[in-house]
């Protein structure tokens, strides 16, 4: 296909050395009528510094209310090609492996139903097609689902879980965020593909404290690796980081935030039942240090981004569960989880919101929780405490 | 032609099928890794298997026709196996060490941007922006490219004292994690939203859209059939006109990003942060936003200088306190900075404690 509009503003964006998403889209505009218009679109906007996008409009496959986002343009008389624009999640394999021969089948198919533009990945973690029309969309889900691929999650439902690398290529996950993330997605099928939420509810798995996936900032339900039992040193491991010119008291010890770690130039100590299973003396030292035995996953609960009422990280709820397949206490605790927030959340409030307002006994109590000093920071400060009629006796 | 007949909720395909070979034999089984240079890390097993990662950047809007290239990269090198990272690198997982240099050679030779691995910038995080979603109010895509070319070396080559996370959000829903970000860049609108009355009474439903409002700025106008607005209230969120198009919050002259620094999601040494506000406003500036590129550069290496090793931005700007942060970076303190919304009397100083 010939050149369709002139892009000065966007052109500037191929220069530079860092990979320029023009060239992308100029890539796929070589090819498709829509990428074209997606160009010419996008170049008004860096012109008029607005977006041209209208509000998605209900679309999707039949059966589903959820994994494709309608997407129309506002000006379709200038840019015909992105009149319909819709986007599709596809439900990404856990921990984002690919073969290239189920990448190449994929780009066929969009190549023939779609503009030829992907996000890899979108960042709930699904591989986001960008750009075709609601005719098309009947047709892309056959071809998806007849080569095993499904539709992830969008709308008032719960969102395609992803999870770290874990167990895949990673020395420091204490659980199997793969399979977890495998299993969980594959119970609830219905809840992430029928709508039936007062809002969006995540679930992101990672390993370790490290969190490479954000779950305790991103995720509704944010399980995150840990253990119980004593770090493993190896002593020799240790002396060669020190002769390898490791500052081991000013780089390890002085950073542990518990101060439980000594080091007296041949030993590393620590008070294993002061650590905090932070990570970072296991991240600094990988070859000498090692999570304990007994693996495990803490819960949290109720992170989200600030709309509406202003960012949340998630509270620990469960301090330690064994998780092993099936996963069935985790599973039954989900939807213990779901009830709760389907009994008492309004429209479009998330379930760290309703815990908010709801306060935290009545979900604990609710879920079958007890109250642990792991979930606070410290006590409340006010003396404005609710006693149950069961409280006084 | 007939399709293919449709099967619905089989969920994604199982991973198993797309671990190369070596991770099958050592899942779960794995010792320690090496940061070999910024680029390439090796993870060895209990069994003494390798694999090695070699890590190059994506634009994350990628076309097919790229997708299929870096796939005969793959086949090349890695056995047809690649994976992509929650911050949209793409991962080659080399098991052979000899074609560990070869591959790093084609894909520098090829314009592959090779790094981001260990104590440097890593790929940005970040959102849809005028490409694709209604809400924006910056394009996201336009201000990574813009910041990455400028920090380049800081991907490929240069150390920093820890990992930089950098993110970009085109509104204040924050589809990608700013809120959490050593530093990012957030859109923001200044300004009250404008109704189209005579529109909102046929597509608006009135209690949905007055219900919309978080901080009870919106209220009937009868007179009208429509709504308004008390200016005091609002604080420019947009979620009104998500739920009411006639109710308009774009203003392409007073729209603009804010930049945060301190956040962080891991739990080493200190717990997860939320980021913090450095810099209340800057106009967009397509298509390289030249000011907010200067100033995310001038507070990265004013981290650069002075923070201890080891020491996340978040760390370093606590030790050294908010004030120092100021001073340090040549940033003007505004009446932004001071919190006048939800929890604002935690963000108060309590103390005569503070630094010149
Ligand atoms: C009023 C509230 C919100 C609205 C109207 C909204 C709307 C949207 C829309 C329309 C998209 C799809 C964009 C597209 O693919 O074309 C999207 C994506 C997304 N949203 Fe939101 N959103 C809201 C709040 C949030 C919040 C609070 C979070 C995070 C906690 C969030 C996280 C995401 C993520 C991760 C994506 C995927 C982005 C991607 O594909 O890269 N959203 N949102
Ligand atoms: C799958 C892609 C990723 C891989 C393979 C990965 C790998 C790693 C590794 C190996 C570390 C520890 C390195 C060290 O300390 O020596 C690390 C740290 C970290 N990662 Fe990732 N990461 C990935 C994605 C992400 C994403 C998407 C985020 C956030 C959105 C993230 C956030 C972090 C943070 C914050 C740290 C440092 C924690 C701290 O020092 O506080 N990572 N990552
Ligand atoms: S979260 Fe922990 S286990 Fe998962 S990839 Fe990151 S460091 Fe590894
Ligand atoms: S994991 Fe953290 S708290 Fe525990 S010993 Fe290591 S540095 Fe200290
Ligand atoms: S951050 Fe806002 S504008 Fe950007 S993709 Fe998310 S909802 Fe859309
Ligand atoms: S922009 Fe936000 S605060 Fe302002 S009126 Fe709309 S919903 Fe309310």
């Amino acid at each position: 296909m010939s050149k369709k509009y002139d892009t000065p503003l966007l052109d500037e964006l191929e220069k530079g050395p860092w990979p320029s998403f023009v060239k992308e889209i100029k890539k796929a505009a070589k090819k498709s009528e829509r990428a074209a218009d997606e160009l010419g679109q996008v170049e008004k906007s860096y012109k008029t510094k607005r977006g041209y996008w209208k509000h998605g409009g209900i679309v999707g496959v039949l059966g589903y209310g959820s994994g494709v986002i309608g997407r129309y343009s506002s000006l379709p008389e200038e840019f015909p090609g992105v009149a319909h624009f819709h986007t599709v999640r596809i439900n990404q394999p856990s921990g984002w492996f690919y073969t290239t021969k189920a990448l190449r089948e994929m780009c066929d198919m969009w190549d023939k139903y779609g503009s030829g533009l992907t996000n890899m990945h979108g960042s709930t973690g699904d591989m986001i097609l960008l750009g075709t029309n609601t005719e098309s969309l009947e047709p892309i889900f056959a071809e998806f689902s007849s080569r095993g691929w499904d539709l992830g999650g969008s709308g008032s439902a719960m969102r395609t879980p992803s999870c770290c690398v874990g167990p895949g290529r990673c020395e420091w996950a204490n659980i199997d965020t793969l399979d977890i993330n495998y299993a969980l997605t594959q119970e609830f099928q219905d809840e992430l593909h029928r709508p039936s939420f007062a809002y969006k509810f995540k679930i992101k798995t990672a390993g370790c404290a490290v969190d490479c996936i954000a779950a305790i900032a991103r995720a509704d339900l944010s399980i995150i690796g840990t253990w119980k039992g004593d770090i493993k040193i190896d002593q020799a491991e240790v002396k060669n980081y020190a002769k390898n010119g490791m500052d081991i008291n000013a780089e390890i010890v002085d950073m542990c935030p518990t101060g439980c770690m000594s080091y007296d130039g041949k030993k590393l100590k620590i008070e294993d039942e002061d650590c905090n299973r932070c990570m970072h003396c296991i991240a600094k030292m990988t070859k000498a240090l090692r999570p304990g035995d007994e693996r495990g996953a803490t819960l949290l609960i109720g992170s989200k981004a600030p709309i509406v009422v202003g960012a949340m990280l998630s509270w620990v709820v469960v301090p330690f569960i064994k998780l092993e397949p099936p996963y069935q206490e985790l599973k039954d605790l989900i939807r213990k989880i779901l009830e709760w927030w389907d009994e008492n959340g309004k429209a479009r409030e998330r379930i760290g919101e309703v815990i908010e307002h709801k306060g935290m006994r009545s979900f604990l109590e609710y879920v079958g929780l007890p109250p642990v000093p792991q979930m606070i920071k410290e006590p409340r400060r006010d003396p404005f405490f609710f006693w149950a009629e069961k409280d006084l006796k | 032609m007939s399709l293919p007949q449709r099967k619905t909720d089989i969920g994604p395909p199982h991973y198993k099928q797309f671990l190369p070979p070596v991770i099958q034999k050592n899942y779960g089984q794995w010792k320690y890794h090496e940061v070999l240079d910024p680029g390439t890390m090796v993870h060895v097993a209990e069994s003494g298997d390798k694999i090695y990662t070699v890590r190059v950047a994506s634009p994350r809007l990628l076309s097919t026709d790229t997708i299929r290239e870096i796939s005969d990269i793959a086949d090349k090198y890695c056995e047809g196996y690649l994976r992509f990272t929650s911050r949209n690198n793409i991962e080659f997982l080399v098991s052979d060490k000899s074609k560990v240099e070869p591959l790093k050679k084609e894909l520098k030779d090829k314009g592959y941007t090779v790094g981001g691995i260990g104590p440097r910038v890593s790929n940005v995080v970040h959102t849809q922006g005028w490409i694709h979603c209604h809400s924006a109010c910056t394009d996201a895509s336009g201000l990574v490219k813009a910041m990455m070319d400028e920090l380049y070396d800081y991907f490929t080559t240069k150390e920093l004292p820890n990992k930089v996370r950098l993110a970009v959000a085109c509104c204040v829903n924050m589809c990608g994690a700013v809120h959490c970000s050593d530093i990012a860049i957030v859109a923001v609108h200044r300004k009250v939203p404008t109704i189209d009355h005579g529109r909102l009474a046929n597509v608006c439903e009135i209690p949905t859209t007055i219900a919309s409002c978080p901080t009870h700025a919106i209220s009937p106008d009868p007179a009208k059939k429509s709504v308004k607005i008390n200016p005091d209230r609002c604080m420019y969120c947009g979620n009104c006109f998500t739920v009411c198009p006639p109710i308009d919050i774009h203003d392409p002259e007073n729209d603009g990003v804010a930049i945060v620094v301190g956040g962080k999601v891991g739990s080493l040494r200190s717990n997860p942060k939320f980021s913090k506000l450095a810099i209340p406003f800057f106009y967009n500036e397509p298509p390289r936003w030249p000011k907010v590129v200067a100033a995310v550069k001038n507070i990265l290496e004013t981290y650069a200088r002075h923070a201890k090793q080891h020491e996340r931005v978040g760390e370093w700007i606590e030790r050294i306190g908010w004030e120092k942060f100021f001073k340090l970076t040549g940033i003007e303190f505004t009446f932004q900075h001071i919190d006048d919304f939800k929890f604002a009397r935690e963000t108060f100083r309590t103390a005569a404690t503070f630094k010149w």
